[in-house]
């Protein structure tokens, strides 16, 4: 395999501490060198003058749909998204039908992942079989198939018994157990989030109890069985506030947020435009502030995309039938650069932290890091050039992206993928 | 003022200026039912089409009956969700009305947003005759046409809206309009069934019906729709009559020449009386007659502005 250089990029890397104008070279996959001025002889140089270098992207909350729904998305599709998007780790969430939740299954997902994958797939298993919240799956046999997490997503585990016998099992196995935080007791047949929206819309409403009261048990049964837990997919004050306090008391507790909930509020469903309908909500105006305060705080340790493909047909219909989520592996790091490098909220080293080097150290990966001898997934960025959100440049199999008509900042020019250039696609 | 919108999806989005215009049509057009000959050339040549998805006598005449004193061809199609049964979607459905050549499509459908999403569509006119729990835009014209009718003015009257507020179109509807022409509104309902933060659209929230009704000049009176199945948060219909319905000692103790209103058809014994839905303060079949001169004024108005900007604007 050939050496690359990426030349004069401005390199920023929280694992090492280091954000400064440098060279790294790339050998056989990996990282072998960060210099000033690095000459060897390459067999590929990458100006990367004026860009910003980043670890390639670890999004930690990804439906890529196969097996079972290729017409929203494939692994092959999805992981190229992923690449479009500075992506180059994802971890597949189980709710596929049939759900991830065997030996079985596993084996054949990663087969699709060995014969298609363009970035690096991990994987997570189910808590309960087929997600039905009944009974616990094998967890020790998954952790053995190599699941980096457990979890229902989509569906909370309504059973505080089962939840807490889950929660057992993964302490004993050292297994992550990814929280999917919903009473649906709650949210009923909620569309949109509860409140002026829901009345003005005539729409039902998702109550932010129906997410903060399940976050609160998940973190008192963490608690009791000292397992570790992240929350996923954080969009209201009162869950960042709980998770703060969980945090302070010593509770192994992580969390992410979506670029939605930072950079959109309710308002934005007001022409019930099914792209903004995704599980949770779009919450209030000052949701969205307390979002982004978390992500100053660290209070929330990563953005993840939750990219949750869906067809047109499954869209383009009355707003209350709308599948519910929208894709995001394509705009993730471009929405964060706009509504957190930009305005100043987060620093580079920050957004690096946020998008790889803690998912990373969450998941227990060997990635997020541009260490000498790390693997070479790489992203780099034009931080200031802008592009336009459109159907047309979106590369996943479904187009239900929440941010088309947009403008965003920050334009990724290449995504090295285990030392190779993955993206663009016709080098 | 010209009409400038090819549709009519709601009241909130819609400036005074434009209720004011509908209303002043309407007055207009409210003498051609008093002739003998109850027809208007206005709509000679036009089609519309009524496609209501959710039962529906009333309305679906009202505007088979307006469009007709408009010279229009009418085309009913009552689908009952049958046309999604059958796999097609709405916007399908839409087009399909469109190659027809209909100039206007009139629709009920139970999920919010429908006509919105239908309009964006489609480059014909659509007009709203109730879409879920959000707006029934005629209906609220209709009712405050009436009420202008009856008091010569809109802006400074105290109305009460009474009943189910949470899955009510006509409650959202005659909340954006009255408020906008000037009007102060009170709702008043269980509190199960207030739907949050509703103030912020306009109005005032009561639980206790004497005070909704102390100081109105009118009080429009919501059908319980019992048949819906809501679950814990609807009362017992007895319950309810006892704590909300409008009988003859409440209005004793209202203005004297309250205005009682009903939407229709009416639960009698549940939301109000007998003797107050034929009592002399009931305008609940004016308000009928006047569905007629509103819906035609509705139905000309949206084909002019359709003649102006008649492109898809999806």
């Amino acid at each position: 395999m050939g050496k690359i250089i990426v030349k004069n990029g401005r390199v920023i890397d929280p694992a090492n501490k280091v954000d400064e104008v440098l060279d790294i070279l790339i050998e056989d996959g990996k990282i072998s060198k960060l210099a000033k001025n690095i000459k060897n002889g390459a067999e590929e140089t990458i100006d990367a003058a004026g860009k910003i270098v980043l670890s390639g992207l670890v999004d930690m909350h990804v439906h890529l749909r196969e097996p079972g729904r290729e017409d929203k998305e494939t692994i092959a599709s999805g992981t190229r998204a992923a690449l479009k998007g500075g992506v180059t780790s994802v971890l597949v969430m189980p709710n596929n039908n049939p759900a991830i939740d065997s030996a079985q299954m596993i084996k054949s997902v990663k087969e699709i992942i060995q014969k298609t994958a363009c970035a690096n797939v991990f994987i997570s298993g189910a808590i309960t079989k087929a997600r039905k919240g009944e009974e616990l799956t094998d967890i020790a046999q998954l952790k053995k198939d190599g699941v980096l997490a457990i979890t229902d997503d989509g569906s909370s585990v309504d059973s505080d018994e089962l939840m807490l016998k889950a929660l057992m099992q993964a302490k004993k196995e050292k297994l992550l157990v990814i929280c999917h935080s919903e009473d649906k007791t709650l949210s009923a047949k909620g569309v949109v989030n509860l409140g002026f929206t829901s009345t003005r819309l005539g729409l039902r409403g998702i109550s932010k109890e129906s997410e903060y009261k399940r976050i609160s048990r998940d973190i008192d049964l963490a608690k009791k069985t000292d397992a570790v837990i992240h929350i996923a997919h954080v969009s209201c004050k009162e869950s960042v506030d709980l998770i703060a306090r969980a945090k302070k008391s010593g509770v192994k507790v992580t969390c992410e947020t979506a670029p939605h909930y930072f950079a959109l509020n309710e308002e934005t469903v007001l022409g019930y435009d099914t792209n903004m309908k995704m599980n949770p909500p779009l919450r209030g105006k000052e949701d969205m502030e307390a979002i982004r305060q978390g992500l100053k705080s660290s209070v929330i340790d990563a953005i993840a995309s939750d990219h949750a493909p869906h067809t047109e047909n499954e869209k383009d219909i009355e707003f209350e039938r709308a599948e519910f989520g929208i894709i995001g592996l394509e705009t993730e790091l471009a929405v964060a650069i706009t509504e957190l490098v930009s305005t100043g909220l987060l620093d580079w080293k920050a957004l690096a932290e946020k998008t790889s080097f803690n998912p990373a150290k969450i998941l227990g990966i060997n990635k997020g890091t541009l260490s000498v001898g790390a693997d070479a997934d790489i992203v780099i960025v034009d931080p200031d050039k802008e592009w336009l959100v459109e159907r047309s440049n979106l590369v996943s199999k479904s187009k239900n992206s929440a941010f088309l008509g947009r403008r965003l900042k920050g334009v990724v020019e290449y995504t090295l993928c285990a030392g190779k250039v993955a993206y663009p696609w016709n080098l | 003022m010209a009409w400038t919108k090819k549709d009519l999806l709601g009241l909130e989005e819609l400036s005074r200026e434009e209720i004011e215009l509908i209303l002043s049509t309407a007055e207009s057009f409210k003498e051609v039912s008093t002739r003998e000959i109850k027809k208007v050339p206005a709509l000679r040549g036009k089609t519309v089409v009524n496609l209501f998805y959710e039962p529906s006598t009333r309305t679906r005449v009202s505007f088979e009956v307006a469009a007709k004193r408009l010279s229009a061809d009418v085309i009913n199609i009552a689908t009952e969700t049958s046309s999604v049964k059958k796999g097609e979607t709405l916007i399908d459905t839409g087009k399909n009305i469109e190659a027809l050549k209909a100039d206007i499509i009139v629709m009920r459908h139970n999920y919010s947003g429908a006509a919105l999403m239908l309009a964006r569509h489609l480059g014909i006119s659509v007009v709203n005759a109730g879409d879920g729990w959000h707006e029934h835009p005629t209906q609220a014209l209709l009712d405050i046409f009436t009420l202008k009718e009856k008091l010569g003015r809109i802006e400074g009257l105290n109305v009460s809206i009474v009943g189910d507020i949470a899955h009510s179109r006509v409650a959202r509807s005659n909340i954006w309009g009255l408020s906008k022409l000037g009007a102060n509104v009170t709702v008043c309902a269980p509190a199960l069934l207030v739907p949050p933060e509703i103030e912020k659209m306009g109005c005032r929230v009561s639980d206790n019906i004497d005070d909704a009704l102390k100081n109105a000049d009118a009080v429009n009176v919501l059908r319980m729709q019992f048949e819906r199945d809501e679950g814990a948060a609807f009362p017992q219909q007895l319950e309810y009559f006892k704590n909300f319905g409008i009988t003859r000692e409440r209005l004793l103790k209202a203005k004297k020449d309250i205005i009682v209103m009903h939407p229709g058809p009416i639960n009698r014994g549940i939301e109000m009386s007998s003797d107050v839905a034929d009592g002399a303060n009931s305008v609940i079949l004016e308000q009928v007659t006047n569905g007629i001169a509103v819906r035609m004024a509705v139905l000309f108005l949206v084909s002019q502005g359709h003649d102006q900007n008649g492109q898809n604007n999806s």
